[in-house]
C-alpha cells in the first residue's frame, strides 16, 4: 500500500448528498477479478452517456478536474455496498483524499486499506473547501495527514480528527495482515480458551 | 460488573486482543464468502503464500452473478467475466478446502439466506462477509457486519479483525402492527425516521414488543436494512423463536452442545440499566405500509401519502430531491397510488425467504398481474422446494409471475436480470439507488405483500384495500 504523507492538489467539489459505491462503480464493472483498471469507470454513470460519450457537466469530465486528486463531497459519502472496488477505482483514477462530514463505515474503513485518506470535517469547514474546489485548478487544496490539517487556497487551515492506528498504518504504508500476524499468539489462545468455552462456535 | 447491551457482550467474548489506543482484534466465528467480493482476496493469499487459517468455519456460495433463469446450467447463460467469477469462487473454495454450494448444489442461494438456513448463523457469533446486508444475521442475536476485500484477506488469513468499538443505539418498537403492515414496513419507516446516516457509527440492537412480534424471517428483514441506515450491525436478542429456527439445522450444535449452547444463548439479552448513546422508539400502531418515492431508502413514506416538494427538505437534500425525482420522472404533489408499475421483483436477501413468498402468494392466489413483467426469485434452492411444496410456486405462476431459480437477481442486477431505462418497478430488495437495478430503472422499495398488490393492479396499491376484499 501506497503511503500517505501529505498532498497537494486539485479537489473537485461533488456537493450531492448520500453518493453511494453504486454511483461511485456501478455493478457492471464489479466483474473484475482484479484490483486495478476500475479509474475510466470511476463515477461511470454520471460521466458517460449510455454509448460511451463524456458528459461534459459532469465534473470530473471538465478540463479543470480531469487531474483531480481530492474529493469535495456532500454528506454520506461512499454509502451502500460494501464493494471495495469503490476506493479501487478512486485511487486508480488518482484520488488519495475525500473530505466529507461523514462517510459511511465500511467505505472509510475500505479506503484506509487503499491508501486514501478520509478526511472528517464540520458543515461550515466542507462548505468553505467546497467553494474553493469550485474555484477550479489554481485552487490548490493541501491536506497534511502528519499535522491532521486540511488547507484552503487561501491559506485557511482547517483540523481534523482520525484513529491514531489508522493514521499510523497510512503513514507507514503498513499492511495490516502482517501485523495482526505478529499477534498469532494470542489469536492461538483465543481459540485454545473457546474450544472449551464454546465448543460449537 | 457494570450493566451490558447485548452488543457489549458478544464484543467482549470476542476480543483477541486489545491495544492501549482501544483497537482491538476481534474474533470472527463465521466468515461468508461470495464470488464477487472475494477473488482479489484469495489472490492476495496466493501472492503472499498465506492460508486460510480457519477453513472449517468459512462458507461460501456463488449468487450474485448467477443466473436465476432454469436454463442457467448452460454456460452460455452467463457472461464470460460472470464466468470467470463464479469459476474462481470454485477454484478457490476447492483450493483453500472451504465449505461450498456451488450452483449445481440444491442449498446455493443469496449467502445471507443460505447462512442461516443451514445452521451457520448462531446466536452470540460474530459473522462477517464482504457484502453489506451482512447485517441480517443480526436476527440471531449475532454481531454481523459487512466488509471490504482488504478484509475479506485479513479474516481468511487472520480468523480476525481489527476493529473499533462502535457505539450502541436502541431501536424499540412499541406495540402491535397493524395487518397488513411488516417487518419491511418497520425497517423502511426506521430509515425513514433516522435518515441513511442515523446509525453511522452505532451498531442497533431493535426491540420491543412488535419486534418479538416477528418472526425469525421477520426479524432478519428488519436487520437486513440496519445498513442502510447507516448502521454497522443490527441486532436482536435471541429468544425461544430464535433457539427454535436453528434447532435441528445442519451445522447446528445437537446433544451435549446444543444444551451448552443453549445454557449460553440465554444469557444474550441487555442487562437492565445498561447505558444506550442514541434511543429511537416508535409505536408499532403508528407504522404504515410504506414505499419509497425516490433514489434513497430514507426516501420513504405512507402509501396513503404523495410525492413530496424538493424545497419541503432542508440543506442538500433539496438538491438530492429534486435529482431523485427527476430521475424517478415524478412530481411532487402525485399521489403515490397513482403511480404505474411496470415490473415486480419478488426476492433478495430482505424478502427472499418462505414467510415472504407466503405473504405474496396470499395476496396473489386466483388473480392475474397487470404489469408487464413480474418475476419471483426465491433467496435459496431450499425456499423454492418449500414454496413448490407448499402451492405457492403455482399461485405465482397462475397469476403470470416467472418462477425463478435462486440468486441476487435484480436486488443488484449483476446477471441478466435487468430493468430497461425508464422501466419502473416495484421490488422487496433493499436499494432505490440511482442504476441499482439496471441503468435507468426506476426502483420503489416495499413489502412483499404491497409488491404482490402492485402486480394486480398495475399501480402502487395499498395492500389493506385488497385485504379487505379477502375477508
Ligand atoms: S440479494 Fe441484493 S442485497 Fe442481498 S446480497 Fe444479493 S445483491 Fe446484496
Amino acid at each position: 500500500m501506497e503511503k500517505f504523507t501529505t498532498l497537494t492538489g486539485i479537489a473537485a467539489p461533488m456537493p450531492l448528498v448520500n453518493i453511494d459505491t453504486d454511483m461511485i462503480i456501478p455493478k457492471q464493472f464489479l466483474k473484475t477479478i482484479q484490483r486495478s483498471g476500475l479509474g475510466k469507470n470511476l463515477f461511470d454513470e454520471m460521466r458517460y452517456t449510455p454509448d460511451g460519450q463524456e458528459i461534459p457537466d459532469f465534473v470530473l469530465n471538465q478540463p479543470a478536474y480531469r487531474k483531480a486528486q481530492i474529493i469535495v463531497a456532500g454528506d454520506n459519502f461512499g454509502c451502500g455496498s460494501s464493494r471495495e472496488h469503490a476506493p479501487w477505482a478512486l485511487l486508480d483514477f488518482g484520488i488519495r483524499c475525500v473530505i466529507s462530514t461523514s462517510f459511511a463505515d465500511i467505505f472509510y474503513n475500505n479506503c484506509f486499506k487503499n491508501g486514501i485518506l478520509p478526511v472528517v470535517l464540520p458543515p461550515e469547514a466542507v462548505a468553505h473547501l467546497m467553494d474553493d474546489a469550485k474555484k477550479g485548478e489554481n485552487a490548490r487544496i493541501t491536506v497534511d495527514l502528519e499535522d491532521q490539517t486540511v488547507t484552503a487556497s487561501d491559506g485557511k487551515t482547517f483540523a481534523f480528527e482520525i484513529d491514531a492506528f489508522k493514521k499510523h498504518c497510512l503513514l507507514n504504508g503498513l499492511d495490516d495482515i502482517g501485523l495482526t500476524l505478529e499477534k498469532a499468539s494470542a489469536i492461538d489462545a483465543y481459540e485454545a480458551r473457546t474450544a472449551t468455552l464454546r465448543p460449537w462456535a | 460488573m457494570a450493566p451490558r447491551t447485548l452488543y457489549d457482550k458478544i464484543w467482549d467474548d470476542h476480543v483477541v486482543h486489545q491495544a492501549e489506543d482501544g483497537t482491538c482484534l476481534l474474533y470472527i466465528d463465521r466468515h461468508l464468502v461470495h464470488e464477487v467480493t472475494s477473488p482479489q482476496a484469495f489472490e492476495g493469499l496466493r501472492m503472499t503464500g498465506r492460508k486460510v487459517r480457519a477453513p472449517e468455519k468459512t462458507i461460501a456460495v456463488p449468487d450474485h452473478n448467477v443466473p436465476t433463469t432454469l436454463d442457467r446450467a448452460n454456460a452460455a447463460t452467463m457472461t464470460e467475466d460472470s464466468r470467470i467469477q463464479v469459476a474462481a469462487l470454485d477454484k478457490n473454495a476447492k483450493d483453500f478446502g472451504i465449505n461450498y454450494y456451488p450452483v449445481s448444489d440444491v442449498r446455493q442461494g443469496i449467502v445471507h439466506i443460505v447462512g442461516p438456513e443451514q445452521g451457520w448463523t448462531l446466536p452470540g457469533m460474530t459473522v462477517v462477509c464482504g457484502d453489506s446486508h451482512t447485517a441480517t444475521h443480526g436476527a440471531f442475536g449475532a454481531l454481523a457486519h459487512g466488509i471490504g476485500t482488504s478484509e475479506v484477506e485479513h479474516v481468511l488469513a487472520t480468523q480476525t479483525l481489527i476493529q473499533r468499538k462502535g457505539k450502541n443505539m436502541k431501536v424499540e418498537i412499541t406495540g402491535s402492527l397493524r395487518p397488513g403492515v411488516t417487518a419491511k414496513d418497520i425497517t423502511l419507516s426506521v430509515i425513514g425516521a433516522t435518515g441513511t446516516a442515523g446509525g453511522t457509527g452505532y451498531v442497533i440492537e431493535y426491540c420491543g414488543q412488535a419486534i418479538r412480534e416477528l418472526s425469525m424471517e421477520g426479524r432478519m428483514t428488519v436487520c437486513n436494512m440496519a445498513i442502510e441506515g447507516g448502521a454497522r450491525a443490527g441486532l436482536i436478542a435471541p429468544d425461544e423463536k430464535t433457539f427454535a429456527y436453528c434447532m435441528g439445522r445442519p451445522h447446528a450444535p445437537k446433544g451435549a452442545k446444543w444444551e451448552a449452547a443453549l445454557a449460553y444463548w440465554k444469557t444474550l439479552y441487555t442487562d437492565e440499566g445498561a447505558h444506550f448513546d442514541k434511543v429511537v422508539t416508535i409505536r408499532g400502531e403508528d407504522i404504515a405500509p410504506v414505499v419509497t418515492w425516490g433514489t434513497s431508502p430514507e426516501d420513504v413514506l405512507p402509501i396513503t401519502d404523495v410525492v413530496p416538494a424538493p424545497e419541503s427538505f432542508s440543506g442538500g437534500k433539496v438538491d438530492a430531491a429534486k435529482r431523485s425525482l427527476d430521475y424517478m420522472g415524478l412530481q411532487p404533489g402525485q399521489k403515490l397510488t397513482d403511480i404505474a408499475i411496470d415490473t415486480v421483483f419478488i426476492g433478495s436477501c430482505t424478502n427472499g425467504r418462505i414467510e415472504d413468498l407466503r405473504a405474496a402468494a396470499a395476496i396473489l392466489k386466483g388473480k392475474k398481474i397487470k404489469v408487464k413483467r413480474a418475476m419471483v426469485v426465491p433467496g435459496s434452492g431450499l425456499v423454492r422446494a418449500q414454496a413448490e411444496e407448499e402451492g405457492l410456486a403455482q399461485i405465482f405462476i397462475d397469476a403470470g409471475f416467472e418462477w425463478r431459480l435462486a440468486g441476487c437477481s435484480m436486488c443488484l442486477a449483476m446477471n441478466p436480470d435487468q430493468l430497461s431505462p425508464g422501466e419502473r418497478c416495484a421490488a422487496t430488495s433493499n436499494r432505490n439507488f440511482e442504476g441499482r437495478q439496471g441503468r435507468g430503472g426506476r426502483t420503489h422499495l416495499m413489502s412483499p405483500a404491497m409488491a404482490a398488490a402492485a402486480a394486480i393492479t398495475g399501480h402502487l396499491t395499498d395492500v389493506r384495500e385488497l385485504m379487505g376484499e379477502m375477508v
